[in-house]
């Protein structure tokens, strides 16, 4: 049997050298003689360990990881092709402590094989819940994905079966799927994976989405900061049409659905669902007012359910395994497995699918271990840009969307940015309205003015202009933004602003006290 | 400097794009993607073009081009150079990392260098938020930025 190398090409592993390990086992290869097929799967999730090279051995898969180009002579000389000995070695895969303690449903394939080979995906349980999906009633279909509680990930935490129920019930000529892949937030990269690692979960999701509402078409808007991921979804979505999976017949069935992927052009502001409909239609990303909803006018005005990439890629596990297995996992109205992305200033960073429920603490600490840096953790912000800062006080809260809203937080996308005690909340803050300034669409005054009102009042703060006066007037225009704004851009950026003031307030203390203090 | 194409020139190359592309549901930004690969940036000379072959107004099409970070007025320098100045990043010192940078092409950001060979850009988030700080040069991901890795790309884009 040939020897079969895994090498990711995730853009995550890319970044860390993934390419430079691939040319030198290439290379080391060639010059020893050895027959061997290099395979480029997606990532795994834990990047503390990328670039984690996998090789096939008759007693199943073994990992080496970081793997330096360096290392690639001496990985060789110690047989790692039939899973030998090396200072890199870290054994199965699938018993490496943070892939081992993960649930994963909607990860389960990512990162193991080729992308964008099919077989590889039916041959891990993929087309499964489509499979089911065809040969189910539409109502049938929303009435299991409303029953596994499944609420959308990408922020709003909205229900995704009355969402697709309400697409269902409007009459419409055409209905729209829309895929919202403009995962713009900053410590997320779970949609990034998904595309990278299992495109065809997606475009399962998708499908099964198109005959559970009457939708013929699909569209995945990607941002243009994700190169890799846009090029994968394009040759995903065209094997899944050549094998069936798309096109006049979905899997033999009457059922119709085709797809196209779309590129964003570096508005952030276009990962609110209807600004991304108004980018889609060749408009300026401009927010619109709902209602109308985007699942009655959406789309050129048509029906559409606009989900973000994780709600429809854990749709097809839920179709293949049962609203009922998915529901089982999580807590109070959390249900079934959330992607944790843990990122920024932190040991163990990467991608960790576990069921709702560990607390805040577990995550940073236990599974994250900690600072990258080595120092105590002073503040985590979850949720992106838009999430609160949370300090150590409150790690005892559950990952849960309504515990984190009980404490003035969020749990957005799932990502969590750790900051070390060298940070500064007051820039922090700062930061926030910094960046609203920037991607403001403009519509609303509260967001449009406001942002850039909140930067010149912090900087007075900062300058220890009347601080208390100022940090009065923060809060009043954060009150403002928050009740006045049209859309979360503007709406949730007192997130980070205000838990900024209230759990960190030494750092909003008079300039000459901060001087003297450092 | 980039030679710049005569206007009639760019007329006919952005209207074969528009043909590829106009059949697509909401075309605009597709094309302007088009453009932007073919030129380098989206010349006003390709505004009205577009607009004609849309059927919008200028103002519209403006309207879209303006809207979007993307979309450049005018060339970029050779290498294009993008640095991630999101949370994730500068939990990990991307201001730090984007400061030196900034000294060693002696250009801030949205600006390029005398010679057109780098222009620096700001970025929020790549997604490469485990492997922070991060940057991109001409598409290809870096991340865990460290001195050495500074040099090199420093030394690539003077090259």
């Amino acid at each position: 049997m040939i020897p079969r190398i895994y090498i990711p090409g995730d853009s995550g592993a890319l970044a860390l050298g993934a390419e430079k390990v691939a040319k030198a086992v290439r290379a080391e290869l060639a010059e020893r003689g050895i027959e061997a097929k290099i395979v480029r799967n997606g990532s795994r999730g834990a990047y503390f360990l990328e670039p984690m090279v996998e090789v096939a051995t008759a007693n199943g898969r073994v990992a080496y990881g970081p793997v330096k180009p360096s290392d690639v002579k001496s990985l060789f000389d110690s047989g790692f092709l039939t899973g030998g000995y090396h200072k890199r070695w870290l054994g199965a895969p699938d018993k490496i402590p943070f892939l081992a303690k993960q649930t994963r449903l909607t990860f389960a394939r990512c990162g193991i094989n080729d992308p964008l080979s099919l077989d590889a995906y039916k041959s891990l349980g993929g087309l499964k819940g489509l499979q089911n999906a065809v040969a189910m009633a539409p109502a049938e279909i929303v009435k299991q994905v409303t029953e596994s509680g499944l609420r959308g990930r990408g922020g709003a935490g909205f229900p995704t079966g009355i969402k697709w129920k309400t697409v269902l019930d409007t009459a419409g000529e055409r209905k729209y799927i829309v895929c919202n892949a403009d995962e713009g937030d900053s410590a997320t990269f779970a949609d990034r994976m998904i595309m990278e690692g299992d495109p065809f979960v997606l475009i399962e999701g998708m499908t099964i989405a198109g005959i559970a509402t009457g939708a013929t078409k699909g569209f995945v808007y990607i941002r243009s900061e994700y190169p890799h991921a846009v090029a994968v979804m394009n040759k995903a979505v065209e094997i899944a049409r050549k094998a069936g999976v798309l096109g006049l017949n979905v899997l033999g069935s009457p059922n119709a659905f085709d797809m196209e992927i779309r590129v964003g052009a570096g508005a952030y502001v276009c990962g609110e669902e209807t600004s991304l409909l108004n980018s889609l239609e060749g408009k300026r990303g401009v927010v619109r007012a709902k209602p109308p909803l985007p699942a009655i006018q959406g789309l050129f005005g048509k029906p559409t359910v606009i989900n973000n990439v994780i709600s429809l890629a854990s749709v097809p596990v839920i179709m293949d395994k049962g609203a009922a297995f998915y529901k089982d996992f999580g807590m109070g109205r959390s249900r079934g497995t959330i992607p944790i992305q843990i990122a920024g200033n932190v040991k163990h960073g990467g991608l960790f699918e576990t069921a709702f429920g560990l607390t805040l603490g577990e995550i940073v600490d236990d599974i994250g271990g900690g600072t990258a840096t080595g120092r105590p953790v002073k503040a985590v912000q979850v949720g992106g840009p838009l999430g609160a800062y949370f300090p150590r006080a409150l790690f005892d809260t559950p990952f849960d969307y309504e515990e984190f809203a009980k404490r003035d937080g969020l749990i957005g996308h799932a990502g969590i940015t750790v900051f070390d005690d060298t940070a500064d909340m007051l820039k922090q803050a700062r930061f926030a309205m910094e960046f609203c300034a920037i991607e403001s669409c403009g519509k609303c005054t509260p967001c449009r003015i406001g942002s850039t009102r909140g930067v010149e009042v912090l900087d007075k703060v900062a300058a220890g202009i009347e601080p208390e006066k100022n940090l009065a007037l923060v809060t009043d225009l954060c009150n403002t933004m928050k009740f006045g704004s049209l859309c979360a851009l503007g709406g949730f950026t007192p997130y980070p602003v205000m838990s900024s003031i209230t759990h960190f307030p030494e750092d909003f203390k008079p300039a000459p006290a901060r001087v003297a203090a450092e | 400097m980039t030679m710049q194409p005569a206007s009639t020139e760019i007329a006919s190359r952005t209207a074969a794009i528009i043909q590829d592309l106009k059949g697509l549901e909401g075309p605009l930004l597709p094309i302007l993607h088009g453009i932007q690969e073919e030129f380098g940036h989206v010349p006003q000379d390709a505004l009205p073009v577009i607009a004609d072959g849309l059927n919008l107004s200028r103002a519209e099409v403006h309207g879209v081009v303006t809207f979007y970070h993307d979309f450049r007025a005018r060339p970029a320098g050779r290498h294009v150079l993008k640095l991630c100045q999101a949370e994730a990043c500068q939990s990990m010192g991307s201001d730090a990392v984007a400061a030196k940078i900034k000294q060693l092409l002696g250009i801030d950001f949205h600006e390029t260098t005398s010679d057109g060979s780098v222009t620096l850009e700001p970025v929020y988030c790549l997604g490469l938020c485990a492997c922070s700080p991060s940057a991109m040069l001409d598409g290809e991901v870096i991340g865990r930025l460290d001195d050495d890795k500074i040099d090199e790309i420093v030394a690539e884009v003077r090259s």
